[in-house]
């Protein structure tokens, strides 16, 4: 430590001098150095850190929202970005309750102290449960994409078979994250889209299926916002192969699309950022995993699942960890994958937004999501030029062909930008042979004057185009 | 009145016991929450019902049975159960060893919640989010720095999921070279997280682990039996979770390299070594730091979170991508990584209101306040274990020297002496308004508890803490009857756990409980 130092660090009470040097005393040591004597000179930082110097409260905050002002944002411009992370109406309690103190830093507590944080979880579960209606729903771990990885990887220990099938549909990203995750003990392989439609080719699926195929993942609406309406078909074909059939859905759109349970799902997963949390630049992500209250699946769960339990005085509800002994805390590598911190706080949050909305707000917010993206895009299939690449039903994102305009989906979009607005996601990397297509994303935050106002610079835009009709 | 009396031993205290329902128990039919944002009637006018766009086999035919409550019912709910939560902010939680519970500077929560980082879509161009690709950036040269690695990645989203990340770099590193089916093993050690052996396990890959010598040690002579062609990787934490610090670390390093391994550095407990020692002096080629601990990011109930994940130059390559860039002109970018990246672990690029949170804390703190952070760190734990061996009952294996930042006690003679367990002293502590957690499985030690008293106590808190471990094993000596039916200023009283084993009775949903319960209920539930 600095002797030079004049005043305590507001973070680190025993910086002041004379509580260090009793302290020091009391352990029998003369200087701080000494408290690192176990550690060899050779392995020792013989410098200071290149780190700058420390920044009181009110020069950090001047720093950092000097950095953030260079930020620009969904109020600054209008968002049709969604691909995974979407903007919703949050409303204020949610945030009122993932910020109280307790909340933000309660970690691992007992189910005594922490009663409350296994309460607000295990409602969390209930909640989504019945969502989904489903009679078992996890603490929640990452992302979809590892929902939908643990997913298969209990598909694979259900069945003792090491292939999943899923739609070239999905994202690309997802995907990625599917395969590391699998690798090497499991391997994954693609069923072909209707180029038409974009939903699953079942010809090509009957073909792929086999004795060794583990599990068929699909997804409802799917990355690029088709409702997969074939679902009962698929988890019978997967059935009848012997394979699980794993869902994954938008929960957002459960108060007016069928749950995948009621067309064949075993186990469904999804992500719970639409469900209360802000967008944080990716860091809202949070997935689920449900599935029937059956042991063979209950058992293959590498996350807690907090149950409900009496207590030894009547009338108190008491919570607790369901099956604790299958995880990899108690059994390090022979516990079912692993489990660790992953997203409590926002399953917390989702339980809160579930509340408010209701059953009525679910089908409400679901019905306004459909309504709002069908009014955009059929004014964007208006513009010359522009047109819709899937035929069929979707939900809250559509896949907009820009190949008429002559236009890259890159050109567009910075020019969007000029207009104050963010442009759909540019598919042309992710799916080369379709060329200039973009996702778009509408949800119940945009007007009517919001999407009128994307069509009209899109025409402007799509009209100054030479190879534009 | 009389003043509190500040000498006694041990807080009174009894917590928040609201007697809440379970939320589906504030159910009145017609009760609103909230309304969330609907279609203009020139739209729906024009597009018709959502109905007529769902194919009929996609409408959902009944409503979800969620209940129906207003919106003040909602939040008292959830402020109850908030208060029913002892959170890290409210006591001296220095129980929960190697996790690192340190004070959570507000500022940091505050700018967080700017809409400047709350509203950005993870796929924004890059022009759009300077600021933030700055604050990622400069986190990754300040983490550097700490570590002496070449290059951080900010997706791994907790200390699990960068630990799958390095497992999966180690895979892609050997498939690279030809190795990966030969080398199918890895090494860690007992005094290590689950999670080092779980993850990489869930990569394949057969675990051998090393048992510690009789001074707590990790083995050198077993390490060097271990290792073979086989070898993939080595993964360790140092110290390890009882605060014993290997000091022959780069032998270890040494002879995994020498087989052909990569060595991987769990750095869960780097609290007492900012500013003191690095990875790459320690001869690791890849390490993570859990913002959430060091780094002053909160727990969150467990997450959101943050594995920051750093590598040499070397495996740079596998990196999950994309990673953020400065251009020489100043202006940030993402880029894409090539094809022996692993591709990615988590979506988008993990938890950014985390990275901002630990950018701002090394910020307040600088190179100095860095090191007094180590330093103190070490200085509380050594001055707590000092105070904890005079407690009666009381011990901790191994060497007898100092530790680093924390240490793994054992309550053994306690135990036989009195009866007493761990697992009572545990819920005896929540009756003083503290946290206190034992170790992970399997008790290698004894009768665990594991401390870790971090920068963030004062030597009055810390104090506070030994006083209710004194007066619980006085008590236990004394009346250990109140030990073992504690709690008795909680919440509630004692779970009874019978049915947590059992399928047939176990609820893990509130719809289960209904059915496994309540047969009529369960017909009413169908209906």
């Amino acid at each position: 430590m600095a002797d030079n130092r004049t005043y305590a660090h507001p973070y680190i009470p025993n910086t002041v001098p004379e509580v260090r040097d009793a302290m020091l005393k009391e352990i029998g040591l003369t200087s701080m150095d000494q408290l690192h004597d176990a550690i060899p000179d050779s392995l020792k930082l013989d410098r200071e850190m290149n780190i700058p110097p420390a920044m009181n409260e009110y020069e950090l905050r001047r720093h950092i929202e000097g950095l953030l002002a260079k930020n620009k944002h969904g109020a600054d411009y209008l968002n049709f970005l969604g691909a995974g992370c979407w903007q919703h109406f949050i409303p204020a309690v949610c945030d009122e309750i993932n910020q109280r103190s307790e909340f933000v830093t309660a970690y691992a507590g007992e189910p005594y102290e922490d009663h409350g944080r296994f309460q607000a979880l295990f409602e969390y579960q209930s909640l989504l449960a019945e969502l989904v209606d489903m009679d078992v729903v996890n603490v929640p771990t990452f992302d979809w994409a590892q929902a939908a990885s643990t997913a298969i990887r209990m598909a694979g220990r259900v069945t003792g078979r090491k292939t999943a099938l899923m739609p070239r549909s999905v994202d690309p990203d997802k995907a990625a994250i599917i395969r590391n995750y699998c690798m090497p003990v499991m391997d994954i392989q693609y069923i072909e889209i209707d180029p038409a439609t974009g939903k699953i080719d079942v010809d090509d699926l009957r073909g792929k299926l086999s004795s060794d195929v583990a599990a068929v993942y699909f997804e409802n609406p799917g990355y690029l916002g088709i409702i997969e309406d074939q679902g009962g078909t698929i988890s019978a074909l997967a059935h009848e192969a012997g394979a699980v059939s794993v869902v994954g859905v938008d929960p957002i759109s459960l108060g007016v699309l069928e749950p995948p349970a009621r067309y064949g799902a075993d186990i469904v997963c999804g992500d719970l950022q639409p469900l209360g949390m802000h967008m944080n630049y990716g860091g809202g992500q949070a997935g689920f995993i449900a599935t029937r209250d059956e042991e063979k699946f209950v058992m293959e769960y590498p996350s807690r699942l907090f149950g409900i339990v009496p207590t030894e005085v009547e009338g108190e509800y008491g919570f607790g960890d369901v099956a604790y002994e299958r995880t990899s805390f108690a059994l390090r590598e022979k516990g079912k994958e692993s489990v660790g911190t992953q997203t409590a706080l926002w399953g917390i949050t989702a339980g809160v937004y579930l509340a408010l909305l209701g059953p009525a707000g679910m089908q409400e917010v679901g019905s306004t999501i459909i309504q709002k993206s069908g009014y955009a895009a059929k004014r964007l299939a208006e513009i010359p030029g522009v047109s819709l690449r899937f035929e069929g039903a979707f939900f809250k994102e559509f896949v907009v062909d820009f190949n008429k305009t002559g236009l890259t989906v890159a050109e567009i979009n910075r020019r969007l930008m000029d207009e104050g607005i963010f442009g759909g996601k540019d598919l042309s990397a992710g799916y080369p042979t379709w060329g200039q297509c973009a996702l778009y994303c509408v949800t119940e935050i945009h007007t009517q004057a919001d999407l009128d106002r994307l069509a009209a610079a899109l025409r402007s835009i799509a009209g100054t185009s030479s190879n534009g009709s | 009145m009389k003043r509190i009396i500040r000498d006694r031993k041990v807080r009174q205290f009894h917590q928040a016991k609201w007697d809440e329902p379970v939320i589906f128990e504030l159910h009145r039919a017609g009760e609103r929450g909230v309304i969330p944002p609907g279609t203009e009637a020139a739209v729906a006018a024009e597009i018709g019902s959502a109905a007529d766009r769902i194919p009929a086999s996609m409408q959902r035919a009944a409503a979800p049975a969620l209940p129906e409550i207003g919106q003040a019912k909602v939040l008292r709910h959830y402020l109850r159960l908030s208060q029913e939560t002892l959170g890290s902010d409210l006591n001296v939680e220095i129980g929960q060893g190697t996790c690192t519970m340190k004070y959570i500077p507000r500022i940091n929560e505050m700018l967080i919640r700017n809409s400047r980082m709350t509203e950005l879509h993870p796929l924004q161009d890059v022009d759009s989010v300077q600021g933030m690709l700055e604050i990622f950036h400069n986190l990754d040269l300040a983490m550097r720095e700490i570590s002496g690695m070449d290059a951080f990645s900010f997706q791994p989203s907790s200390g699990t999921q960068a630990l799958l990340a390095m497992a999966s770099i180690v895979r892609a590193y050997h498939d690279s070279r030809g190795e990966g089916e030969q080398r199918d093993e890895i090494i860690t050690t007992i005094f290590s997280h689950p999670s080092q052996a779980a993850t990489a396990a869930v990569k394949g890959y057969k675990i051998i682990t090393l048992h510690p010598d009789e001074d707590g040690f990790p083995d050198l002579e077993k390490l060097k039996n271990a290792v073979s062609e086989r070898t993939a990787g080595f993964v360790v934490a140092n110290p390890e979770d009882t605060g014993i610090y290997n000091h022959r670390i780069r032998e270890f390093t040494d002879v995994v390299h020498a087989a052909g391994g990569i060595c991987y550095y769990d750095q869960a407990n780097a609290n007492g070594l900012l500013g003191i020692t690095r990875a790459k002096e320690a001869g690791f080629d890849m390490c993570f730091f859990n913002l959430h601990k060091t780094f002053a990011a909160p727990h969150m109930c467990g997450g959101p979170a943050t594995g920051a994940l750093g590598v040499t130059d070397a495996l740079k390559p596998f990196l999950p991508g994309p990673l953020v860039d400065r251009e020489a002109d100043g202006h940030y970018v993402l880029k894409q990584q090539g094809d022996l990246s692993i591709g990615k672990v988590r979506s988008f690029h993990g938890v950014a209101q985390t990275v901002l949170r630990s950018y701002a804390w090394i910020l307040s703190l600088g190179a100095e306040g860095l090191k007094d952070v180590a330093q103190v760190a070490v200085l509380n734990n050594n001055y707590l274990y000092h105070k904890i061996l005079q407690i009666r009952g009381a011990s901790a294996p191994y060497i007898k020297g100092r530790r680093l930042e924390q240490v793994r006690y054992s309550w053994k003679q306690l135990t036989d002496e009195t009866g007493v367990t761990t697992e009572d002293i545990t819920r005896r502590m929540c009756d003083f308004g503290l946290h206190y957690w034992t170790s992970h499985h399997p008790y290698i030690v004894p009768q665990p508890f594991t401390l870790e008293p971090t920068e963030s106590y004062s030597k009055e808190d810390l104090d506070e803490y030994i006083h209710a471990l004194e007066h619980i094993s006085h008590e236990a000596y004394t009346n250990p009857e109140i030990v073992k039916s504690a709690p008795h200023s909680s919440t509630v009283h004692r779970n009874d756990e019978s049915s947590l084993d059992d399928p047939k009775q176990w609820c893990i949903t509130w719809r289960a409980y209904l059915k496994k319960t309540s047969p009529e209920l369960q017909t009413q539930s169908q209906a």
